[in-house]
């Protein structure tokens, strides 16, 4: 498959990975030679040096981000070409690697929140408290990167085009096998039940975290699991309500025109709401350093209230798919 | 937080100013970067507009296009099999077309000859698309000599020219009466070039063509959904190609944007100590260059893409017109469509400003690590 | 502010064939609201003293301390955040931007503090007023004479309010009169509360009745003014 999508993808991954090989090699002279208190040169080399790999990771963390969109936006775009592709479900069924690529993106996209915040932070403390901390972090990261170049480059270049798929009328439907027909399955009572209550304790969650700047972990913790109870409710039943159809239950059609766009609209603030409350947890416990108190405490209410923010948004989106969807599910509210 | 903001604001008024200070330098960086992103973006512009003419132009032909095979290749099929498909559930119309090229050997051209039925010629008016009536300068009234089977001269007169929206397609299209057809290319009452099927329901589709392999075994449909596939996947296919080849390009340029970045005279290496002699920091340093980058690439984009715009839609990609003028003698004088789209938006800027930033990243560094100490020496 | 040095010592190169020690221990105190002065020869390392007091470098060894704070183990992320704030540089060159104007030099520290624009604007001006240059504010730096080009570089460092004053051989490039009235103008900020920190080696300089200490340099160590 040639294409010029896919051809900026398979770029952009190549790119980030050497991004990151380099920041890696980095980061292994910094965990064995880092030394804050000396005024040697290779000290201050070191210190020059953060500046460029920090931008380089910046950059590369940001491009990864743009490339989720790009990627999830170029399977909805290529399904025109595949017989029984309908969604972007159908271009991600093609091959084995397709959901392997994009549960590696979303993964990324949640570890680079979190180290572009820790990179945030440390930059804070004048003696760079973290810095040992979010390197080693960065050479775990690493393999997800590289893994993910290999799966999207085997993803894209095992793409036959007359190849047959099945799309998502098969994978999200409650009579076929497996945790998407489970999800798909679940009661829509049920889980919109379950995305009220999550709502509730995430917001409780994050208001106390806020109010309190403290114990940001209770704001992963919930916000983890609202993520995961919202992608649920989405493919179980919010989705049903956007395409006024009782047992469509694809999460990558509502992301079509057709739809307004709606699904960028809920996914976009649901992601960054988790990323943000994930980083919570990994703010909020260098509160003891002198060197960061001062900013753990300006900036975890911030991160909580961004956070909450886009929950918040999301769930307005969610109530409003549903309210103003002329679905009504009879047989199933009553 | 606004302390950050008018922060950012200073290092932009600043970096603006250092630009419109070495103008030379700018204006060089900022021709070529444009000439990259319009060349870019009028292929990608260019064969998207291709690919939106195609499909819309498939959007009003048939579901599904019955041929005969006989010996593997494709034969006339006998008016008969009409009745044999008989009444199928789902097929709202089905009729038999007549169409075939025509050689011309005054231009050295051939022409799509279509029998037309719901434009009610006479037996001898034609209706021509633009492209024959320039190059044998024909219009409304003039005769057009076209010789049949048998050797004889047919004389037809133009009734209408074809007008189209998109001449990408109609420029070579002849249309008569479905008689006169018959008797230029000596073809008889039972024979048609191929039969169409309409379908209303796309889901029923692949059932009937199902059905038709059965009824009429030695028939091939073709589906419109299938055509429409084959032109998405060979458009994009030769986007990717083209943007392979202009891919080279796109490396000078990042060569040359790098050399840019790091050639730095020694008055702007001073500039720059001076910064950080009274005051500013190596991460400010850096973020004033990023604005630099963000202006540059922001102009450069905008001005390469209405550049090509124009270009594709109101000269009708007039610089392409020496490669693609190869394809046909009757090269039509097209109007495009105008069509924008995200996707392609965001490969272009894939494709461009990414490598652009990623190859100022080092150089800016090498800039900004300047000692402040060194304007003291 | 007291500004506190142990045992500080500086190498360039370090670890290579022509490493070499550029100050070699040194430790002493500058007080505040004082006017003190480094003399030495050319390459005896006063700048290099003086950049690592201005937390323009960091010292290879020894410990600085401004009032409470140890400054010697700072990245330059934060030596540059202490540094704007509390100091100000005069340099011998006078290193204007060409190509700005007057007032767009003197508000270059200024910018990454992120300040409203009117009151910068007020600053700079006031600061124009009080050394004479408020009809050049607007001018090209190209235009203006030395003595001109001097008075503007103070006002450059002064345009944060910094405590501490350094002077980097300042007269190197004025005749003797200005040289005179320069020390002059040090005097008086000297005397509205600032401590300066100069260093020279032009008699008109360290034999000014205003100078309060002079420390004399050789070879990176300090051979006199001890006290
Ligand atoms: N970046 C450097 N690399 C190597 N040697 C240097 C560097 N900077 C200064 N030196 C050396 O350090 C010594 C002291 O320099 P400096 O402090 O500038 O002296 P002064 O200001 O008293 O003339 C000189 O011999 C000079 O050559
Ligand atoms: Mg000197």
């Amino acid at each position: 498959m040639l294409n010029p999508a896919i051809l900026a993808l398979l770029m952009v991954s190549v790119l980030v990975s050497t991004m990151l090989l380099v920041a890696a090699a980095f980061a292994f002279r910094i965990l064995r030679h880092w030394d804050i208190q000396s005024g040697s040169e290779l000290q201050l080399r070191l210190e020059r040096r953060t500046y460029l790999v920090s931008t380089l990771l910046i950059w590369a963390f940001t491009f990864e981000f743009l490339s989720l969109l790009l990627f999830i936006y170029n399977a909805e775009a290529l399904s025109g070409q595949f017989v029984g592709a309908m969604c972007a479900t159908g271009v991600l069924n093609l091959n084995p690697w397709g959901w392997p690529t994009l549960f590696l993106k979303i993964t990324l996209f949640f570890v680079a929140a979190i180290w572009l915040l820790l990179n945030y932070l440390d930059n804070r403390g004048y003696d760079y408290p973290l810095i040992r901390f979010k390197y080693a972090l960065l050479l775990l990261a690493l393999p997800l990167v590289v893994a993910e170049t290999i799966v999207q480059w085997l993803h894209f270049t095992e793409m036959e085009p007359n190849l047959i798929t099945s799309c998502c009328g098969t994978l999200f439907s409650a009579d076929a096998q497996g945790v998407s027909a489970e999800v798909s399955g679940i009661a829509p009572a049920n889980s919109i039940l379950a995305l009220a209550i999550s709502g509730i304790v995430v917001i409780a969650a994050g208001v106390w975290v806020a109010m309190r700047g403290t114990s940001g972990w209770l704001l992963s913790i919930t916000g983890a699991a609202a993520f995961v109870i919202a992608l649920m409710a989405i493919i179980s039943s919010i989705s049903l309500y956007i395409y006024e159809h009782p047992h469509h239950h694809c999460p990558f059609c509502i992301l079509k025109q057709g739809h307004g766009y709606v699904g960028y609209f809920l996914y976009i603030p649901l992601f960054l709401a988790t990323a943000l409350s994930l980083s919570a947890g990994f703010v909020s416990p260098w509160r003891k350093i002198v060197s960061l108190s001062q900013t753990v405490a300006d900036v975890l209410p911030v991160i909580s209230w961004l956070a909450l923010f886009f929950f918040l948004q999301f769930y307005l989106t969610s109530a409003w798919s549903i309210w103003s969807s002329r679905l009504t599910m009879m047989e199933v509210w009553w | 937080m606004i302390a950050l903001l008018r922060k950012q604001r200073y290092f932009i008024d600043y970096t603006l100013g250092t630009m419109m200070r070495h103008k030379g330098k700018s204006l060089g960086l900022l021709s070529v970067y444009t000439l990259i992103i319009f060349m870019l973006a009028s292929v990608m512009l260019f064969s998207h507009a291709m690919r939106s003419e195609a499909v819309a132009l498939l959007a009003n032909s048939p579901e599904i296009v019955v041929q005969r095979i006989q010996a593997g290749r494709s034969v006339m099929v006998p008016a008969d099999y009409l009745q044999r498909i008989g009444k199928l559930r789902g097929v709202t119309e089905k009729r038999g077309r007549l169409w075939g090229y025509y050689y011309d050997p005054a231009v050295k051209a051939n022409y799509t000859v279509m029998a037309s039925e719901q434009d009610q010629l006479s037996i001898t008016d034609i209706v021509i698309g633009e492209g024959i009536a320039r190059t044998r300068g024909l219009s409304i009234g003039d005769y057009l000599t076209l010789r049949s089977h048998q050797g004889k001269a047919f004389s037809f007169r133009v009734l209408r020219l074809l007008e189209s929206d998109s001449e990408l397609i109609s420029s070579d299209l002849l249309l008569m009466n479905p008689q006169g057809y018959r008797q230029l290319f000596g073809l008889d009452e039972s024979l048609y070039t191929d039969l169409v099927l309409s379908v209303r329901n796309p889901r029923e589709i692949q059932k009937i063509a199902e059905k038709l392999t059965r009824l009429l075994p030695d028939s091939r449909p073709i589906l419109r959904s299938e055509i429409l596939r084959t032109y998405e996947s060979l458009f994009s296919w030769r986007q990717g190609v083209m943007l392979i080849l202009l891919l080279g390009s796109v490396l000078a340029f990042v060569i040359f944007a790098w050399d840019k970045a790091s050639g730095l005279s020694a008055e702007e290496r001073k500039e720059i100590g001076i910064l950080k002699a009274v005051g500013w920091e190596t991460g400010e340093v850096m973020r004033m260059k990023f604005w630099e980058g963000v202006i540059i690439s922001l102009m450069a984009f905008l001005i390469g893409y209405l550049a090509a715009y124009l270009h594709v839609f109101y000269t009708s990609a007039g610089l392409f017109e020496p490669v693609l003028k190869g394809w046909s003698v009757l090269y039509p004088r097209f109007q495009l469509t105008p069509s924008v789209d995200g996707l392609q938006l965001a490969t272009l800027f894939f494709f461009t400003v990414l490598p652009y930033t990623l190859a100022t990243i080092v150089p800016v560094w090498r800039t900004s690590i300047t000692d402040p100490d060194l304007v003291m020496r | 502010m007291l500004i506190e040095l142990t045992d500080v010592r500086k190498a360039f190169n370090q670890g290579k064939p022509n490493e070499f020690w550029a100050i070699q221990g040194i430790t002493t105190q500058f007080e505040v609201n004082r006017i003190s002065c480094l003399k030495g020869a050319s390459g005896s390392g006063k700048t290099t003293l003086m950049s690592m007091i201005g937390c323009l470098s960091r010292p290879t060894s020894g410990r600085i301390r401004l009032q409470d704070r140890t400054i010697s183990s700072l990245p330059e992320r934060f030596l540059t955040q202490i540094r704007r704030h509390t100091f100000g540089f005069i340099f011998q060159r006078f290193n204007l931007i060409p190509g700005l104007s007057v007032v767009e030099n003197i508000m270059l520290p200024a910018y990454p503090l992120g300040l409203k624009a009117s009151r910068l604007r007020g600053r700079a001006e006031r600061l124009l007023e009080q050394f004479l240059l408020a009809d050049k504010a607007s001018n090209p730096v190209e235009w203006l004479s030395g003595g001109e080009a001097q008075r503007v570089a103070i006002c450059r460092a002064l345009i944060n309010d910094p405590q501490i004053l350094i002077a980097d051989e300042p007269t190197a490039n004025l005749d003797s009169r200005l040289s005179r009235e320069f020390m002059a103008l040090l005097d008086q900020l000297s005397k509205a509360g600032k401590t300066v920190l100069i260093s020279s080696h032009d008699p008109v300089v360290f034999d000014s009745p205003c100078v309060d200490r002079v420390v004399e340099l050789e070879d990176g160590l300090m051979v006199a003014g001890e006290r």
